[in-house]
């Protein structure tokens, strides 16, 4: 029947998808695993900003090879822009100038870092020069009190230190501190006065901004961390002044008071920074090695886009990879869930929350959600409205969550924003009509079976081999398509229906 | 016995899900046919141009600014139905016995005051119960009045016989029973009970609730066994009837036995279930093999009607 040109045009699938896949790894080279091993990172700052048709000019820190960290390669991405980098009190700055702009711009920063390995012997280091903190009068007086009440209370440097923090950081704090620090203080200028103060000491400490390296991460939040030179070698604490042990896999980005960037002749500065783990270097050595000839299929590497447009790539590729998990589920097991594809989706919020996170958070909104809706229901509103109105409540329902998970310091609660609220919405609405009409066994039943096909392609999605092998080889998703067609034509029993039929299976 | 292993199924030639969808209902059933079945309206038209009797249509309600006048649609009807035209699996149905001025009483018991019967047809014309959420059209009509040899073994709603054909040969035929767990409704998926019945004498033979095997009602203690359904020649030569106008190679046909009236088209299916297969304890694909290898000697109604009764 037609089930041979099913089997043609999948063998044809397979073949060209294996073909590919095969000539990418034995003739190219390419790698099958990923390369956990080399601590190399790929850091991406775009630096966007709006202009008015005058000349603009634009400045952000970029990082610089210390001790721990060494830059391999960096590139700067600016059509038309004049670039120069220039050194700012020991800080690196990108300065882009232009003569005459207009609209929104976007420049880009790309940089690849190398973590050094740490030697045991700590590297002593010169004694920075200490800058004058230039306080006068009152001020001046405040500040030595600070200084000479600290050091009374402390053996050493570092629990003086630790002591300034505590009284810049309190929460009702002594004259002197409010009159250095004035009616309402940032977490900026507080550091900044204890590092003034502790300045007439000689003593130098110094505000740090950087960047974990975590691995696919768009909009990186930079975290601010202290320094401070005591025994000939840099001390890192947090901002009371306790030694900070969880800065492995921080990249300084510059240091001070100042911010990340400035712009002049133009508004709306906003600099992203994303960062992804150079594990395809073996990948990049390929796509760059003998540049005259490059094949065919190197040309359309995904490796040639940007950064940020690569990361959602690594997402999007694996969509397909869940669509194949729920045919397996509904057609072959036979289990039953909301939506076709509703699971998928939220598996891809799961990706961002963890999975018990995910389970607890869509559990409780569909929870309150259902409640609300039997509570619409009583109003007898027409389906439209009513499920605009559970959107607007499914909404408000995540916003309380994620503001309660931050509030107790679950930081996890902020990514629940990109759960598919409308596909929510639907489950909701289907669900209590299905409780309606069939019984609350029945939609649990498919309410779970939602759930547990979520929580399965998470495992799916979460999985490292199989994120970089679909995006190294993104020719695989073709033998996924063929699976389809073949389970397009499956025509056996599902699981469930072994089940459903026992009574056949009884002697009668 | 928890389950069946797949070779057991497959002996008694059980068709599954996948099978029926990629096997028979993908290669006869002509998509372009669907809306014929899938919208009662145009099933009742079609049914009744060609002299097929069904329940009377007694209003029509097609925008929401006819529910204004549902109470003068109805007029002074004491007894009738309200469902969407394009409602799946008996979502959505209304039954109602009496009416005041502005009460009516439903077959359940408990009276429901005009707004919230105008706030159901509003939910109706909104696609609430349609396949996919589609605007619909909400259908008042006749309700059907039991034939009184089902009374003993139904509890309140109307059964009804529901006929599989294939190629036009009815090949399996069940009768569905309304319980109190399916709330008088004649949906298996909701708990009514589903009777094998035989082709041959239109005699229940076996039945089934929820997958398990039983023999009398469980709300009326009466047996289910060997029943006589009444006009069992009619009822084959109306769904064959039926079959022909939809032009659907496997369709399923529901018909009921009106007290008055006799039998009368309910609605037809393009993706009947299998659930029929445990109410008659018999496999579809053996039935559907053999109306494939006689098909050239079935051309006219009359010879697949004895087809039917002579082979299955």
């Amino acid at each position: 029947m037609k089930n041979s040109r099913v089997f043609v045009a999948a063998a044809l699938l397979i073949a060209s998808g294996l073909g590919i896949f095969f000539y990418k790894i034995f003739s190219l080279g390419f790698p099958v695993t990923p390369d956990t091993t080399a601590n190399i990172w790929n850091v991406e700052a775009s630096v966007s900003f709006s202009t008015q048709g005058k000349s603009a000019k634009v400045s952000s820190f970029i990082p610089k090879s210390t001790s721990r960290f060494s830059i391999l390669d960096e590139s700067f991405i600016s059509r038309g822009f004049g670039l120069s980098t220039v050194t700012r009190d020991s800080n690196r700055a990108a300065e882009w100038s232009i003569r005459r702009v207009s609209g929104k711009q976007t420049l880009f920063y790309h940089a690849v870092v190398r973590e050094l390995e740490r030697s045991n012997s700590t590297v002593t280091t010169k004694p920075p020069l200490v800058e004058d903190p230039q306080f006068e009068g009152a001020e001046l007086e405040a500040a030595k009190t600070i200084l000479s009440e600290s050091k009374a209370q402390s053996a050493d440097v570092l629990s003086q230190v630790r002591e300034v923090l505590q009284r810049v950081q309190a929460k009702d704090r002594d004259d002197a501190t409010s009159l250095l620090l004035g009616p309402k203080p940032s977490e900026l200028d507080k550091l900044s006065l204890a590092s003034k103060v502790l300045a007439l000491d000689r003593i130098v400490l110094r505000i740090v901004h950087g960047i974990q390296l975590i691995d696919n991460r768009r909009n990186v939040p930079l975290i601010r961390w202290l320094e401070v030179h005591t025994g000939g070698t840099w001390v890192s604490l947090d901002s009371f002044g306790n030694p900070s042990k969880d800065l492995e896999l921080t990249l300084p980005w510059w240091r001070g008071t100042e911010a990340i960037g400035y712009i002049s002749g133009g508004s709306r500065l906003g600099i992203q920074i994303a960062v992804s783990r150079h594990e395809e270097s073996a990948v990049t050595a390929i796509l760059d090695s003998g540049q005259s000839s490059k094949p065919f299929l190197l040309e359309f590497s995904l490796f040639s886009l940007p950064l940020q447009t690569q990361g959602v790539f690594r997402i999007m590729l694996l969509v397909p990879l869940g669509g194949f998990l729920i045919v397996l589920l509904r057609n072959v097991v036979g289990l039953p869930t909301f939506g076709t594809f509703m699971p998928v989706l939220v598996a891809l919020s799961f990706r961002e929350t963890d999975i018990l996170m995910g389970c607890i958070f869509f559990s409780l909104v569909v929870a309150i959600g259902l409640v609300v809706r039997f509570w619409l229901e009583k109003l007898k509103l027409l389906l439209v409205p009513r499920l605009a109105a559970v959107l607007t409540f499914v909404v408000l329902l995540l916003a309380i969550v994620a503001i309660a998970a931050h509030k107790f310091g679950v930081e996890h609660g902020l990514s629940i924003a990109l759960f598919p609220m409308v596909i929510l919405t639907m489950t909701i609405e289907r669900m209590s009509i299905v409780w309606d009409e069939l019984g609350a066994s029945d939609a649990l039943k498919q309410g779970f079976g939602s759930l547990f096909a979520a929580v399965l392609a998470t495992f799916v999605f979460t999985y490292e081999p199989v994120e970089h092998l679909i995006f190294v080889f993104p020719e695989l998703l073709l033998i996924v398509a063929a699976l389809c067609l073949l389970l397009g034509r499956y025509s056996g029993y599902r699981l469930t229906e072994l089940r459903r039929f026992r009574a056949f299976a009884e002697k009668p | 016995m928890r389950f069946a292993w797949p070779w057991e199924l497959a002996a008694k030639g059980v068709v599954g899900i996948n099978q029926r969808n990629a096997d028979f209902v993908l290669p006869f059933n002509d998509r372009e046919r669907y809306p014929l079945v899938d919208d009662k309206l145009r099933t009742k038209t079609l049914a009744l141009e060609h002299g097929i009797a069904a329940p009377e249509l007694y209003a029509l309600i097609e925008s929401n600014h006819q529910v204004s006048s549902l109470r003068s649609r109805i007029g002074d009807i004491q007894s009738f139905v309200i469902k969407p035209a394009g409602g799946s699996g008996g979502q959505g149905i209304l039954v109602f016995t009496a009416a005041t001025k502005d009460r009516f009483r439903t077959i359940h018991g408990p009276m429901l005051p005009l707004e919230q019967l105008e706030h159901h047809v509003l939910n109706i014309l909104t696609g609430m119960f349609s396949l996919g959420g589609q605007p619909d059209k909400a259908i008042i009509e006749y309700r059907v009045e039991s034939d009184p040899v089902f009374e003993p073994v139904s509890y309140r709603g109307v059964p009804d016989v529901r006929i599989i054909l294939f190629l036009g040969v009815p090949i399996m035929a069940m009768l569905r029973l309304p319980t109190s767990t399916s709330e008088g409704k004649a949906n298996l998926h909701q708990g009514a009970i589903g009777a094998g019945v035989s082709m041959r004498d239109g005699k229940t033979t076996t039945a089934v609730s929820g997958g398990v095997i039983v023999s009398e009602h469980p709300d009326t203690g009466h047996s289910i066994i060997g029943l006589q359904i009444p006009h069992w020649e009619r009822l084959l030569d109306i769904a064959v009837q039926c079959s022909d106008l939809a032009q659907l190679g496997y369709i399923g046909v529901d018909l009921v036995i009106d007290k008055d009236k006799g039998p009368l088209l309910l609605e037809m299916n393009a993706r009947p279930g299998l659930a029929i297969q445990l109410a008659n304890r018999s496999g579809l694909e053996s039935r559907i093999r053999k109306v494939q290898s006689f098909r050239k000697d079935l051309s006219d109604r009359d010879s697949r009607v004895a087809f039917a009764i002579a082979s299955f």
